[in-house]
């Protein structure tokens, strides 16, 4: 039996011993999750700072603040979020009990990617561990140090039988792919998204794909363009532009072209210094194959601003092309680096038209001061999520659902989605052996008249609040007229 | 004749064009679709007579009411459901409008099956409808009449630009799988379901799998034989057995099968008389085939069948069967029987009846009947399945607040309702800000400092107990 086959038997047996059904199990796990993070700081930060030059303050920033919050918001409503959820009834179930009831799935495999290894991964294992399921954790290999801090530390905190760490490359994941789960959780990219939905077909698994895409930022001329070029910065240059949901390029009018330019610039140099290389805070590319992947992307674009680069330590400088074309090499796939194309367009409509002739983005971003603009923009385009005057935050707010749609991804998390998401919904109905008369009418031999009753009574949906708007009204009419009818006879 | 490719490219044209977009145009599609109901009630009846010998009790209720119930909820609720829902923020971004859109996917396609071949396409459609997607529908081959009648009247009552039918077997569905949907809702099988699966991952399509298996009937304890008989019966022979969330097979004691037999005997004697091949009220089975596959079923069986047991070629019968002393290697528990044919297993414990049920893959519905509270809880926490009804069998899909799915072999995805509506819709979450606060958002910004990262934390984490959301800077 291979090592990984052991890891998933492991699991599963963990969790058909049915501990992780009770809520006090999962969120003293949760809770142990929150220590680790909480107490290994520093380790998490030093794998980071080795994977991808990651600045002392933004592991908090872009890793564990995050995951400390999520986790929190599970320990607080996990009571609600696992709690029967009582539904609409027909005449027929009036007096039985109707409602959802969450269940674990099994055995989820969540394979996490390296770009923001910790938010990835552990977001979605909080939300396997807050329903109930065991998980089976493959981080990226890609981001090593950040893995071997997983593999060898997480053990120490999760409970290792139902949690367990599995580390290695593409033939690990190969062999993992072979077992069965119960739901596989997967961030990265559309290539192996593919692969991974059809290795799942095999087991009849589900699947969450959390991929990517080239996320478009438009900038109207109605704007307040030195506060959006800050933000744009902000959310392109952070981790190197290596963010899933990072402002892939821009579109904007012609006429802004070259203040765009110039207050990226400017806000490029407030963020990184005149020598982003020598910058603590700026990141670096994760490794070489990258770094030649999007130096090749340059070819054909003119460079306004950066394109310093250095192989040896995989830096890229914060880099800006203007007269960017459709067809040029940086807009044929996601880049996922530090480079921001500026494309042209005549206003918002073109814009829409641009983006609508591509696949469906991971998020869209879209600077006016415009509210009808931004409506207009918003109803007439799909994207995972859409974030008007700023970058990156919609993922921060846990009530909204973060995930992509067609080649962005399939599936959602974060909060009590992540939490539904992971688990299954399974619907009850209790009845009793009692009112046995009542289900006559369903009975054959069948008759018209019977019929007929089975017609109203069986699937008529109710409306409880007008029924007992109706009712109350008829209540108080029956009290008024036996109040008046013995005033008449004491009278 | 339009090819696959050209029903496809002009439904993602007029998906393209907006129009199914405004609340407008989904209402009138889907009162277009009652009207379809309304006028077509005989035709409708006539095509399950010939493709089920469906009684005509059994096609209004599980053919037709079913649907147009769904069709009076959704008309009435369409417009809640598209409303934007707008949720908790935090310190942080409580100056920003953060809500969820539920949008159209685009072109769907949804593939039906023939045991309800009516309920179990159009009840999809509706939900496809709702969400403002345009949608192909591929009915199920085997039941031809019904096939026939939703190819003739779907594109009389319905926009023909934005809704198609697709008729044809194997190897039409085969290529239509080539193309790209933006879903696909399937009912049918598991071995189909592979296939439908490997074709959506070529697309990154989403997929909804409406399975099967085999539904266990756990019977334990102290109970009303009686009116658990008859609820049994009924759910078991409704439509020749042939629903996905038949009753399967039971498990109880020896006392309580010899206590309950008399009671199965006298329910069926009740329903379908003495003779029910002579009954109007008993169905047949859908092909020549299918009938086959169940005679040979029942001839491989090693239990002993003590009700029924005889079939007829010609007109597709099967008698309302009932095998007992049925062993786990039996014939009968080797696959889904989706037939008149119901084995009984004997358990010495409801342990020893739950872990059966567990070692094997997860139903589409469970069941359990007994006056004991405590039977019915036990059975419910110990067990996964789809969904699950206590005292009762298939009565539970036929709310529309309950989504109905299954879990594992039996499913993934839910549907019918609102649930319906969601399945085909794209929950998009948007936060729209301002300019304002950027003082705060300077916080976030390189150069980074300790002092920012304390402030941030603070201003992002939520601190009321109740408050619904927790936040980040990433």
């Amino acid at each position: 039996m291979s090592r990984e086959q052991k890891a998933v038997e492991r699991a599963r047996k963990a969790f058909l011993t049915g501990r992780s059904k009770a809520l006090e199990y999962r969120i003293t796990q949760l809770k142990n999750l929150l220590r680790f993070v909480k107490e290994r700081q520093k380790e998490i930060a030093e794998g980071l700072k080795k994977d991808l030059k990651r600045s002392e303050f933004g592991t908090p920033l872009y890793e564990t603040l995050g995951l400390e919050s999520e986790i929190n918001l599970a320990v607080r409503n996990l009571k609600e979020w696992a709690a029967p959820r009582p539904v609409s009834k027909s005449m027929m179930t009036i007096s039985d009990q109707v409602y959802i009831q969450p269940e674990p799935l099994g055995v989820v495999l969540v394979i996490g990617a390296w770009n923001y290894p910790w938010a990835v991964t552990i977001g979605p294992l909080l939300g396997a561990i807050a329903a109930g399921n065991a998980a089976v954790i493959k981080p990226s290999e890609v981001s090593s140090h950040t893995s071997k801090v997983m593999e060898d530390l997480l053990p120490l905190y999760l409970d290792k039988e139902m949690y367990p760490v599995v580390t290695g490359g593409v033939t690990e994941t190969q062999e993992l792919l072979k077992q069965r789960f119960d739901h596989i959780f997967y961030t990265g990219n559309g290539t192996v998204g593919k692969i991974i939905m059809e290795a799942a077909a095999k087991h009849l698994t589900p699947t969450t794909l959390e991929l990517g895409g080239k996320s478009p930022c438009y900038i109207d001329k109605n704007c307040d363009l030195a506060v959006a070029c800050r933000r744009i910065a902000w959310g392109k240059y952070s981790n190197c532009g290596q963010t899933c949901i990072a402002p892939d390029y821009i579109l904007c009018d012609p006429s802004m072209q070259d203040r765009v330019i110039e207050e990226i610039k400017k806000n490029i140099k407030d963020f990184y210094s005149e020598d982003p290389k020598k910058c603590m805070d700026y990141g670096r590319i994760i490794n070489q194959r990258h770094f030649k992947r999007l130096m090749a992307l340059l070819e054909g674009s003119t460079i306004a601003v950066g394109g310093e680069n250095d192989e040896s330590e995989c830096y890229i400088a914060p880099t800006v092309l203007r007269d960017v074309k459709p067809d040029a090499k940086v807009m044929q796939e996601e880049i996922f680096g530090p480079l921001l194309p500026v494309l042209t367009v005549s206003g918002a409509d073109e814009a829409i038209k641009f983006i609508n002739q591509r696949e469906k983005p991971l998020a869209l971003y879209i600077f006016s001061s415009d509210s009808k603009l931004i409506k207009h923009m918003i109803a007439e385009t799909s994207s995972g999520g859409v974030l008007a005057n700023d970058c990156l935050m919609h993922f921060s707010v846990s009530s909204l659902p973060f995930g992509g749609v067609g080649n962005s991804g399939m599936g959602r998390y974060h909060g009590k989605y992540g939490f539904d998401h992971l688990s299954h919904l399974r619907s009850c109905l209790i009845k009793q052996l009692k009112m046995e008369g009542m289900n006559n009418m369903r009975y054959p031999p069948h008759t018209a008249d019977k019929l007929g009753w089975a017609r109203f009574f069986i699937l008529k949906h109710v409306d409880f609040g007008s029924l007992g708007r109706m009712a109350l009204l008829l209540g108080l009419l029956v009290v008024l007229v036996a109040v008046i009818v013995q005033r008449n006879y004491t009278d | 004749m339009e090819s696959q490719k050209q029903v496809l490219e002009r439904l993602r044209g007029a998906f393209r064009s907006g129009v199914t977009r405004p609340a407008q145009f989904r209402l009138t599609q889907l009162q277009a679709m009652m009207k379809l109901f309304e006028d077509n009630e005989t035709q409708i009846l006539e095509a399950m007579h010939k493709d089920l010998a469906k009684p005509k009790f059994e096609a209004v209720l599980s053919e037709i009411d079913i649907v147009v119930n769904d069709l009076c909820y959704t008309i009435s609720n369409l417009q809640t459901w598209m409303q934007h829902s707008y949720v908790g923020t935090n310190l942080a971004t409580k100056l920003d409008d953060c809500f969820v859109r539920r949008e159209p996917l685009g072109v769907v396609l949804i593939i039906g099956a023939w045991n309800y071949p009516l309920q179990l396409i159009l009840s999809p459609l509706i939900g496809a409808i709702a969400a403002g997607n345009c949608a192909i529908l591929k009915p199920s081959e085997i039941s031809q009449a019904t096939e026939k009648l939703i190819a003739e009247l779907i594109p009389k009552y319905l926009s023909q630009e934005c809704y198609a039918v697709i008729c044809g077997g194997a190897e039409e569905t085969k290529t239509l799988l080539e193309n790209r949907f933006d879903h696909i809702f399937y009912t049918g099988s598991q071995s189909v379901a592979r296939c439908i699966l490997q074709a959506a991952a070529v697309h990154l399509t989403p997929v909804t799998l409406e399975l099967g298996g085999k539904c266990p009937c756990l019977i334990y304890g102290r109970l009303d034989m009686k009116a658990a008989a008859k609820r049994l019966v009924w759910a078991k022979f409704f439509n020749a057995g042939q629903s996905c969330v038949a009753p399967d097979y039971v498990l109880c004691t020896a006392e309580t099968r010899e206590m309950l037999l008399p009671f199965i005997k006298e329910a069926l004697e009740s329903f379908y008389g003495s003779e029910p091949q002579q009954s109007p009220d008993m169905g047949r089975i859908v092909t020549d085939r299918h009938w086959k596959r169940l005679v040979e079923l029942l001839k491989k069986s090693e239990g002993k069948v003590v009700i029924g047991g005889e079939s007829v070629r010609e007109n597709k019968y099967m008698a309302p069967t009932v095998v007992v002393d049925v062993k786990e290697s039996d014939a009968l528990m080797q696959e889904e029987i989706f037939g008149p044919i119901l084995p009984i297993l004997t358990i010495k414990s409801l342990d020893e009846g739950i872990n059966f049920v567990n070692e094997r893959e997860k139903p589409l519905a469970l069941y359990a009947f007994s006056d004991e509270s405590q039977v019915v809880t036990t059975v419910l926490e110990r067990t996964s399945s789809g969904g699950f009804c206590s005292n009762d069998g298939i009565a539970h899909m036929t709310l529309p607040g309950l989504p109905f799915g299954g879990v594992g072999a039996s499913g993934m995805g839910n549907y019918h309702g609102r649930w319906t509506f969601e399945t085909f819709s794209h929950k998009r979450g948007c936060m729209l800000r301002g300019w304002g606060l950027e003082r705060v958002n300077v916080l976030r910004y390189p150069p980074y400092t300790e002092s920012n990262l304390s402030w941030l934390r603070w201003a992002t984490t939520a601190k009321k107990k109740g408050w619904w959301a927790g936040c980040s800077v990433m």
